[in-house]
């Protein structure tokens, strides 16, 4: 943990990213440089269009950047290939999404428990894992329900259930509440702290709303593809 | 590694069981018709050779006149002898019996029952030279035929009519004013290809019915076995060298009988019956076509859904070659699952329909597993192939997916 706090978990260095080609190519980032401390609870914010989206998917090893370097724990994400990145998805990233993105007609625990089946745990290791992570969000009573069967909230409790069940050391959350109103949005926002704080996650999380980005110790403002300004040390002042 | 994949491909199944049924549909539709179709079309087939070899295979058929609907006009040409008979079967190499037959019409008469039938004189080489089953009883002696003794073999429409299908052997009935013993009784060989039914008939020695019926000693035909080990035209160009030879007719002169070869029949037939197989075959692949279709459709408006699913499992750490195992063990399980109930489908038809068409039943090992193996590869390539290229996929934009 001391070497977590020390030493940025992840380190953007002039991370670019075009999509298409020719004449409608398009630069979404142009240029991020970015230090995330592991254990932080990072908001990252901006106007529509800025990159944070675009951001998020090369953080969690969805996306490749055009150019630069993405640094996670001292490896050098953009040399890896298509399998070495899901396996680093799958060891060390959680990613939790605007629209859920939970299988249908899968009940809670079974979607919750996927990635454990990826990582090739037994049975018993699953359910037990599965039913823990159900608990921390309080979803443990409802493990039989489908999606369909879940409202919004739930679904999205769900969904950071099967992102926190392998342990992740980073969980990514793209607008995790921005289907939600805010009294669920509060919901949410206490879990993850609650993750953040008791379990040592690193959380970032992209919002638009000022209230839940209130929730984080470090808001990092992009605009226009490129980080403008980093607001840090806002828990120490709450909490002061 | 294995179990996972197979786990995950079950459960997808069964979560998606309209889908799962539609696709085995496919499935099951495609090899049922074609099984069916080829099977049918097989045992059509086998049901015309069936009639062509009731024809007997080698026999030359030596008749006086000019074939059919020829020699009109003129002196009729005589009829042969029973020198004649003799002499093709001593002479001609190649030849393994002749039976001599006069033939004459009559009404039999038993117990009331009365039924015009065909009387057919020959002597028991008939029964060499066509094989024809007794179902009960004996052919001629050497004795009843050198005496032409009032000795009968009837035929099964005669039985069925005379004896209304009871026991007949050792019976005694009239015929055209004769007193007839039933000395055997023949198996049925059904509706032949040409000349009615062959069962509505009366065998006797040729002696006896040459004296008793046609009042002259001529022979209206002779059957001649061929040795199966000789060219059938070879023996008939020296049968018709012999019989030119004994009636006397001159270098250049037409022949004034004529040879019917059986075998080149068959042949004619059997070109047909492979015509036939051709047509069920273009059928059966069009069939298959179909159901190839129907399985490439239900595949192709899941991918939407699936790509999604793919999105989902990449994003939370599966490696695109699981996710392809999965998919692949999916389409297998569905794919052989449908080849199983369609092969059970088409047995089910084929047992329903044979009876209707009046054909054989039959099991064609070969079209099963042929239309097994190509239906099972259209679900494996169709479940696979879309599911490769969502897999190959960013996860973003797999997720994104619309
Ligand atoms: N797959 C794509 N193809 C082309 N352009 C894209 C693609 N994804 C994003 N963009 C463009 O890149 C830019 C940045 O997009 P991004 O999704 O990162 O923005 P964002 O900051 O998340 O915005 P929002 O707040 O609306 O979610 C936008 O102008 C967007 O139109
Ligand atoms: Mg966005």
């Amino acid at each position: 943990m001391a070497e977590r706090v020390a030493d940025p978990i992840i380190r953007l260095r002039g991370v670019t990213k075009t999509y298409g080609e020719g004449a409608t190519a398009f630069q979404a980032l142009k240029g991020v440089d970015l230090d995330i401390t592991g254990g932080d609870f990072v908001a990252v914010m901006g106007p529509s269009g800025s990159g944070k989206s675009t951001t998020m998917n090369i953080l969690g090893c969805l996306d490749v950047p055009t150019d630069g370097e993405f640094m996670f724990k001292d490896v050098h994400i953009e040399t890896l290939d298509r399998d070495q990145r899901a396996l680093v998805r799958r060891k060390y990233l959680g990613f939790v999404f605007q629209g859920f993105n939970l299988l249908s007609r899968t009940s809670a625990l079974e979607n919750v428990e996927l990635p454990l089946l990826y990582r090739g745990e037994d049975k018993k290791t699953r359910h037990d894992m599965g039913m823990a992570a159900l608990e921390k969000v309080g979803l443990d009573k409802w493990w039989d329900h489908t999606p369909a069967e879940l409202s919004g909230g739930q679904q999205q409790r769900v969904a950071i259930a099967r992102a926190i069940v392998t342990n992740p050391d980073v969980l990514l959350a793209d607008e995790p509440t921005g289907n939600l109103d805010s009294e669920r949005s509060v919901e949410i926002m206490k879990l993850l702290t609650q993750l953040n704080q008791e379990s040592g996650i690193t959380v970032l999380m992209v919002t638009h709303e000022p209230d839940m980005a209130a929730f984080a110790n470090t808001i990092v403002h992009f605009k226009d593809g490129l980080v403008e300004r980093i607001e840090t040390g806002m828990r120490a002042r709450v909490d002061a | 590694m294995l179990g996972t994949t197979f786990t995950l491909a079950i459960r997808s199944i069964l979560r998606h069981k309209l889908r799962s049924f539609l696709t085995t549909l496919g499935i099951i539709i495609g090899v049922a018709a074609v099984v069916a179709m080829v099977t049918l079309g097989k045992a059509t087939t086998a049901a015309v050779q069936q009639q062509i070899a009731s024809l007997g295979t080698n026999i030359l058929q030596v008749r006086p006149g000019q074939g059919f609907g020829r020699g009109g006009g003129g002196p009729r040409p005589p009829d042969f002898e029973e020198s004649d008979v003799e002499a093709v079967r001593e002479q001609v190499a190649g030849v393994t019996a002749v039976a001599p037959q006069a033939q004459s019409t009559a009404t039999a008469i038993h117990e009331g029952a009365n039924w015009s039938t065909t009387i057919n004189g020959t002597t028991s080489a008939f029964f060499t030279v066509q094989p024809w089953p007794l179902t009960a009883g004996r052919t001629f002696s050497p004795a009843e035929e050198a005496a032409g003794k009032a000795v009968c073999i009837i035929g099964a429409t005669v039985q069925q009519n005379l004896f209304r299908n009871r026991q007949a052997v050792g019976e005694r009935f009239r015929i055209g004013g004769v007193s007839c013993d039933v000395i055997g009784t023949l198996s049925r060989r059904g509706q032949a290809g040409f000349g009615g039914d062959q069962d509505d008939t009366v065998i006797m020695p040729i002696k006896a019915v040459q004296r008793r019926f046609t009042g002259n000693r001529d022979i209206r035909l002779m059957l001649v076995g061929v040795d199966e080990t000789y060219d059938s035209a070879q023996v008939q160009s020296s049968l018709s060298d012999l019989l030119r030879e004994r009636r006397n007719i001159e270098a250049g002169a037409e022949d004034n009988f004529n040879i019917f070869d059986t075998a080149q029949i068959s042949a004619t037939l059997t070109g047909s019956t492979t015509l036939l197989t051709r047509i069920v075959a273009a059928v059966a692949g069009i069939s298959l076509i179909v159901g190839g279709i129907g399985i490439m459709n239900i595949m192709l408006v899941s991918v939407t859904e699936r790509t999604r699913e793919i999105g989902i499992r990449l994003a939370i750490g599966a490696i695109a070659s699981e996710v392809l195992m999965q998919f692949l063990v999916e389409a297998i399980v569905l794919s052989l699952l449908g080849g199983v109930m369609g092969l059970v489908l088409a047995q089910v038809a084929i047992a329903i329909i044979t009876p209707i068409m009046q054909v054989p039943w039959m099991f064609d090992l070969q079209i099963n597993i042929v239309a097994f193996a190509i239906s099972a590869v259209i679900g494996v390539v169709f479940g696979f192939f879309p599911a490769r290229r969502a897999a190959s996929l960013n996860p973003i934009d797999a997720l994104r997916h619309e």
